[in-house]
């Protein structure tokens, strides 16, 4: 590059002999030098700048170009970094306490229709009534020959049945893979189960839905793809169950009673180890539901343990006699007027037998008084039975976990005045649910604390807060003892295992007020062993009746007690209590405080 | 010097370009190995819920109580009883086992025959 000088010689000279500056030659140089050197940096900012705006465009471009196709395309699972995928099945499976399955998956298919491709409607629809007999052949072929483009013949038929409907041969069958609840144990425990059935249906695929018992309760657990793998554990055991249903489907039957539930809890973490109720019904085919109009306590459906509530009787009288001692009002010894009839205003309460004019509160217990309990029941007062009975749950749908649970609202009167207070005493007035019941003689079982019954597996202990003190409980155990040793649940002594318990047995309300003479609910409700109660167990008997030694027996003691100690005989030895020697209790020497 | 560079620059990126061209190939084969690996996973575990299921329906109680009832003349299954319990001190102790015989008396006759 040729250097302009600033000082040129040529123009300094004349500039001098004209006597001007030459300084000011020299700015006007360095000026133009200036606006050169200016416009040279011009340029090339202006090229760096035009570099870094397409390089920013490029940049742009790709970036929108790739959200662009990632929005547009079809999403898939990144493979390459996948490594232990788990294909989680549909919906999770239900297990008993030691892992046995109760409820799984199973792959199957359904079958539907497309009538345009079909090539011979009328063959197929014969093909199909011959496989199927409930198919309707007219209907079919009406629908195969119509206007109609799809229809669903089957939503779940067996690899054999699909295979005889592949071997008719017509392109408009088709099939479409289907994942289907299997229980595969029948009947057991079917309504803890519940069921399932196909919620939103598509061809390729169809939503399985809870749709009672803990499958409803639990849906969200059992859905989410999450817990594909992570069965949901029940408290249930599946061999106590299943022996319990058999012992007490043989018991109803032989006491000729129309229903029948049993249940069988841990009183000290509230885990409802068998839970029965009878007539049941298969989970794998439901049956229909009750229409309106229909007793729903008559459908197979209707949970007698958990949903039915009813008068349970006697079985109440234990509270009674807890709560006053409880109170310090009364010791196990403490004598109590049972001449009868008790008059209440235009109410008379009576007893079964003429237990004559005094019995301590023991013997009101052993021999089930209701003239001694409704006196113990006036010494406490409405307000503060209503206080313990609630406390006890009594008052509110039990939290067992199946959805039919909230249902079982216990019936109360709507004035609670203290003839209701002595009526309830005895257990009229008052329609809990067994569950209720077993919840209540769980508190007198583990020392006092309130345990809520559950269906689930627990780690230990869930003791609630205390309703009752660890000596009340236990001079109530004693009581409860006595009933089966010298009382009323005389064939209630299992040996080995020291059965405590009280029975029940309340005539049944007509449905238009009063009560029938010849119909009962039978309630026995028991604690084994009873010198250190570990288990609970609630029998109840719908209409129970036994003619024997020539009359007809219909009370508890002749007909639920019997049948208790039979499943407490083949219970107790599978949850692994070894029978003992009961400790002889001490003679002559009685608790006098507590 | 300079010509030698651009030849060892040209058979760099020839390298590299071949190292690309079968590394890409590398990882779609392990790709599609994996997606069938991943099927075979998938379908055996459907195989394997299937055999659960199936083998909790041949242990349903209903089930074993029928068998055990057909097979009593052999089995003589009956249901548990509280007077099977029994006490760890009824279970004897296994046998002592035998001495290690050290001192072994041959009884073979072969030799005996040539005096």
């Amino acid at each position: 590059m040729i250097r302009t000088p600033l000082r040129p010689l040529a123009r300094i000279l004349p500039a001098r002999a004209k006597g001007e500056n030459p300084d000011a030659i020299e700015r006007e140089n360095l000026n133009r030098r200036h606006e050169e050197i200016e416009a040279r940096a011009r340029v090339r900012a202006e090229s760096r700048l035009l570099v870094l705006s397409v390089s920013f465009l490029c940049a742009f471009v790709v970036i929108g170009g790739r959200m662009a196709m990632m929005a547009t395309s079809e999403p898939s699972e990144p493979l390459a970094n996948a490594p232990g995928t788990v294909i989680a099945n549909q919906r999770a499976d239900i297990v008993d306490r030691e892992g046995r399955i109760l409820a799984t998956n199973f792959e199957t298919h359904s079958l539907y229709a497309q009538p345009p491709q079909m090539v011979d409607p009328l063959a197929a629809a014969k093909g199909l009534v011959q496989i199927f007999p409930d198919l309707d052949e007219k209907k079919l072929i009406k629908n195969f020959t119509g206007k109609k483009k799809f229809l669903w013949i089957k939503k779940k038929i067996s690899p054999e049945q699909k295979q005889a409907v592949h071997d008719i041969g017509d392109p408009g069958l088709l099939f479409g893979p289907r994942e289907m609840r299997l229980y595969p144990n029948g009947k057991l425990a079917a309504h803890v189960l519940g069921g399932a059935s196909f919620g939103k249906e598509g061809v390729n695929s169809a939503e399985l839905k809870g749709v009672a018992g803990v499958e409803a309760q639990f849906d969200g657990y059992l859905r989410d793809p999450a817990n594909g793998d992570k069965p949901l554990q029940l408290s249930l055991d599946l061999t106590i169950q299943a022996a319990m249903e058999r012992v007490l489907f043989g018991g109803m039957r032989l006491m000729s009673a129309k229903g029948a539930a049993a249940i069988l809890m841990d009183a000290y973490t509230g885990e409802v180890i068998a839970v029965s109720s009878l007539p049941s019904f298969d989970p794998n085919d439901r049956p229909r539901v009750s229409i309106p109009g229909e007793d729903p306590s008559e459908n197979p459906l209707f949970n007698r343990a958990v949903q039915g509530v009813y008068e349970l009787g006697s079985t109440f009288k234990i509270f009674a006699a807890a709560q006053a001692m409880d109170l310090g009002l009364m010791n196990p010894e403490t004598i109590v007027n049972t001449r009868g009839p008790l008059q209440w205003g235009k109410f008379k309460i009576r007893d079964f037998h003429n237990y004559g004019n005094a019995l301590t509160l023991t013997k009101v217990i052993v021999k089930s008084s209701n003239i001694g309990t409704a006196r113990v029941a006036q010494m406490i007062g409405p307000l503060r039975q209503k206080q313990f009975l609630a406390a006890l749950g009594m008052f509110d749908p039990t939290p067992f976990e199946i959805v039919e649970a909230v249902n079982a609202q216990p019936l109360l009167p709507k004035q609670y005045s203290e003839l209701s207070a002595m009526t309830i005493s005895y257990g009229h007035g008052i329609s809990t649910s067994p569950m209720h019941l077993a919840a209540g003689y769980a508190a007198i079982a583990n020392g006092g604390h309130y345990v809520s019954p559950t269906v689930l597996k627990q780690a230990g202990p869930q003791l609630g807060p205390r309703v009752m003190s660890p000596a009340t409980a236990a001079a109530s155990r004693q009581m409860l003892r006595k009933v089966v040793s010298e009382g009323t649940a005389t064939f209630g002594e299992v040996p080995g295992y020291a059965v405590g318990g009280k029975t029940g047995s309340a005539d049944k309300p007509k449905p238009r007020g009063g009560y029938y003479n010849d119909k009962v609910i039978a309630t026995f409700a028991s604690i084994f062993p009873s010198n250190d109660p570990k288990y609970v167990l609630v029998v109840t008997l719908d209409e129970p009746e036994l003619f024997t030694l020539g009359e007809t027996r219909r009370t508890a003691g002749w007909t639920a007690v019997p049948v208790a100690a039979e499943l407490i005989r083949r219970v107790a030895p599978l949850l692994g209590l070894r029978p003992q020697v009961e400790p002889a209790g001490f003679g002559g020497v009685t608790l006098t405080s507590n | 010097m300079k010509g030698l560079l651009y030849i060892l620059t040209a058979l760099g990126v020839f390298g590299l370009a071949f190292w690309a061209y079968r590394e890409n190939y590398a990882t779609q084969q392990v790709l599609s190995d994996t997606r069938k690996l991943q099927g075979e996973i998938g379908a055996a575990q459907v195989r394997l819920s299937v055999l659960r299921a199936e083998w909790a329906y041949l242990n349903r109680p209903d089930r074993l109580l029928e068998l055990a009832e057909i097979n009593y003349t052999r089995l003589g299954l009956l249901p548990l009883r509280p007077d099977q319990f029994g006490r760890v001190d009824e279970v004897s102790y296994p046998p002592d086992p035998l001495l290690p015989i050290t001192n072994a008396v041959d009884v073979s006759t072969m030799e005996a025959e040539s005096p």
